[in-house]
């Protein structure tokens, strides 16, 4: 069991990690979330050795190795650049870290021969990293970590510089091979909750070095403690609506009025946050209950059609099914599924979200 | 495209001739005898002239010359790449600490610290004579090999400093990051994985040392007294008897021979693109 106490790590008056504390137990895959610069790198650093810290204490099995040398940690890290040893051929990149172990002869090969084929890399073994594309250097890199069978093994965004194709296969094989890897503690940092959602037993949202929430990714995804941790685990961003309830509904800045559903029929008269993600508002035909809206933005991702619009309520953003002809500066109406807001009060906490009580 | 082609080769090759025109005829002259060097300008020999080796037999005090340019090639070899070769040692280390660690004294940090490296070769070597004979002298060292080499050190080494932390800094930290996750320690993974990275680097700082070394003129000449001679101060010597082109000639083919020999030699070590493939 890995064991992080208080962890804490600034340089020239800039914090990097401040006052981090979790557990993870060997075979489950921690995903930690979090915008660029939230820290996920640097407790993966911390955890391999690399970044000095100010404070705080690791410990793995009882044992505190929070001064353990970085080539004693028994951790590996799998970089988003795609790090190999240009000079030397895929065998021999897999080879290197297992010849440090004291592999040799048929072991060392076996093992080797392991991996290069989990990574589906055995016809492309004598060549150089150079020679290879994006997607098979990433894999070179991975079965270098994986095949050193360390107790601790990151990935840090490792699909980051991958284009989407390849991002979609890469994932599906990551379940496949850390399902393997029973005995590591697996940290494996990203910025979208779709991974998120696929990979992790539990998701640590990470935000200016600090660890804002953490628990399975549903749970996460479904209650986000505040608005700040909503931000972060939805995309397309997730619609932040100031409201003022009363008399059983809810006002927005424009004058429209929701209906309060049942789950939030326990709020007192006052002013709050309703978060609404993006598939839970709908274009609507005019009619009562809809918000006249302009659409500023349409992005085409996927199969999917994001409209981010513009509105006196506030700014919105909308996902639909498919593609869709909707363009930039036309008049929209959009209809919320109330059964699907989240409340927060006005600091942005959470109070009530779909399908759970008051906090 | 095919334009392009031809221009290219056309410039290589003219430049080719720019550059090779002067050895060529300095080696041809070393084979004239005095007449086909006296009766005016004479290139192909056996056409023009007859080739023998008065020139060549010269400068190995053959004829009855005075001058043997074997011994002084010797101390050069010694001096240029023994202290080159300290200077590479030296240089690789200061450089990769350079590159890797971040070290501040007040207000002095790391681009000072190179600085101060390359600021040893700013200053003309006259500046620094002083110094340094009253350095030797004190050290029992002028006139001697081993003077010359530490002098030379402190040459050669902002050359290697300037030339490695540039290229250390082209291999990404990460790689020595992986490496020590990987389980060696920081100094396996200096002789591991960057030294055999930087062997295309080492090479050219190690060509750039041998080649500034072995063309040092000032500090042999005002440092030593005639005991340990060097070729370019035993050439300059022997301009200042009256000493005829073919021999000058064969003299000046004989000291570049060596920095020749060690070129080709160290060539197939620069080969391109050996970073290619570290990160993406």
């Amino acid at each position: 069991m890995l064991e992080i106490k208080n962890l804490r790590a600034s340089f020239q008056g800039e914090t990097y990690l401040d006052d981090i504390s979790f557990t993870a137990q060997p075979g489950r895959i921690y995903v930690l979330m979090g915008r660029t610069g939230a820290g996920k790198t640097s407790l993966m650093r911390a955890i391999g050795g690399l970044l000095p810290l100010d404070s705080g204490s690791i410990h793995f099995d009882n044992q505190d190795i929070t001064s353990t040398p970085v080539w004693k940690r028994d951790a590996a890290i799998v970089y988003q650049q795609f790090i190999n040893y240009p000079n030397k051929t895929v065998r021999q990149n897999v080879e290197f870290p297992l010849r440090k172990l004291g592999l040799k002869g048929d072991e060392l090969n076996q093992r080797v021969d392991l991996y290069l084929q989990k990574v589906g890399l055995t016809e492309l073994s004598k060549r150089k990293p150079s020679q290879l594309s994006g997607g098979q250097q990433q894999r070179v890199a991975l079965a270098r970590s994986l095949a050193r069978q360390s107790r601790i093994l990151m990935l840090d965004e490792p699909l980051m510089n991958l284009d989407f194709k390849l991002r979609e296969q890469l994932r599906d094989e990551f379940l496949e091979l850390f399902s393997g890897e029973s005995s590591a503690v697996t940290f494996y940092a990203t910025t979208e909750i779709s991974e998120a959602m696929m990979l992790g037993f539990e998701v640590l949202v990470m935000h200016e070095g600090k660890i804002l929430q953490s628990g399975p990714p549903s749970e996460v995804f479904e209650r986000p403690i505040n608005t700040l941790v909503a931000e972060i685990v939805n995309d397309p961003p997730i619609t932040l609506l100031s409201v003022t309830v009363e008399d059983g509904a809810a006002l927005l800045k424009s004058g429209s009025r929701i209906e309060l559903p049942t789950h939030l029929r326990s709020l007192q008269q006052g002013d709050y946050i309703f978060g609404v993600r993006a598939n839970d508002i709908e274009p609507a035909s005019l009619s009562e209950g809809t918000l006249p809206c302009k659409i500023g933005f349409v992005e085409l991702s996927g199969s999917e059609t994001v409209l981010y619009i513009n509105s006196d309520s506030g700014d919105m953003v909308v996902q639909i099914e498919g593609i869709h002809d909707y363009s930039a500066g036309s008049n929209i109406h959009l209809k919320i599924r109330p059964e699907r807001l989240i409340a927060f009060d006005k600091a942005g906490s959470l109070l009530i979200a779909p399908g759970v009580g008051v906090k | 495209m095919v334009l392009k082609r031809i221009l290219a080769t056309l410039f290589v090759t003219l430049w080719s001739v720019f550059v090779m025109l002067p050895l060529l005829w300095a080696l041809v002259t070393s084979f004239k005898p005095p007449e086909a060097v006296n009766r005016g300008a004479t290139y192909i020999p056996f056409l023009e002239f007859q080739p023998v080796l008065t020139g060549w037999s010269n400068i190995f005090g053959g004829g009855g010359a005075t001058t043997n340019l074997v011994p002084p090639l010797l101390n050069s070899m010694i001096i240029t790449f023994g202290a080159a070769a300290i200077s590479l040692v030296l240089g690789t280390i200061t450089s990769y600490g350079l590159s890797r660690f971040i070290y501040k004294a007040g207000f002095i940090k790391n681009q000072d610290i190179i600085f101060f490296f390359i600021s040893q070769r700013i200053m003309p070597p006259i500046v620094l004579s002083f110094p340094f004979f009253l350095m030797l002298r004190t050290l029992g060292l002028l006139d001697s090999r081993t003077g010359l080499i530490l002098v030379s050190i402190a040459g050669l080494m902002p050359i290697v400093v300037w030339l490695m932390v540039d290229f250390f800094n082209g291999i990404p930290k990460e790689l020595d990051e992986m490496a020590m996750l990987e389980g060696y320690s920081p100094i396996q993974v200096f002789a591991r994985v960057i030294l055999p990275l930087a062997a295309p680097g080492l090479t050219v700082a190690g060509m750039f040392a041998v080649i500034f070394g072995w063309n040092d003129f000032f500090y042999p000449l005002v440092l030593t007294f005639g005991q340990v001679v060097t070729l370019p101060v035993a050439i300059l010597s022997l301009n200042a008897t009256v000493t005829p082109f073919w021999t000058l000639s064969a003299a000046a083919i004989f000291a570049i021979l060596p920095l020749i020999i060690f070129a080709f030699a160290m060539e197939r070590f620069l080969s391109k693109g050996s970073l290619s493939g570290a990160v993406r």
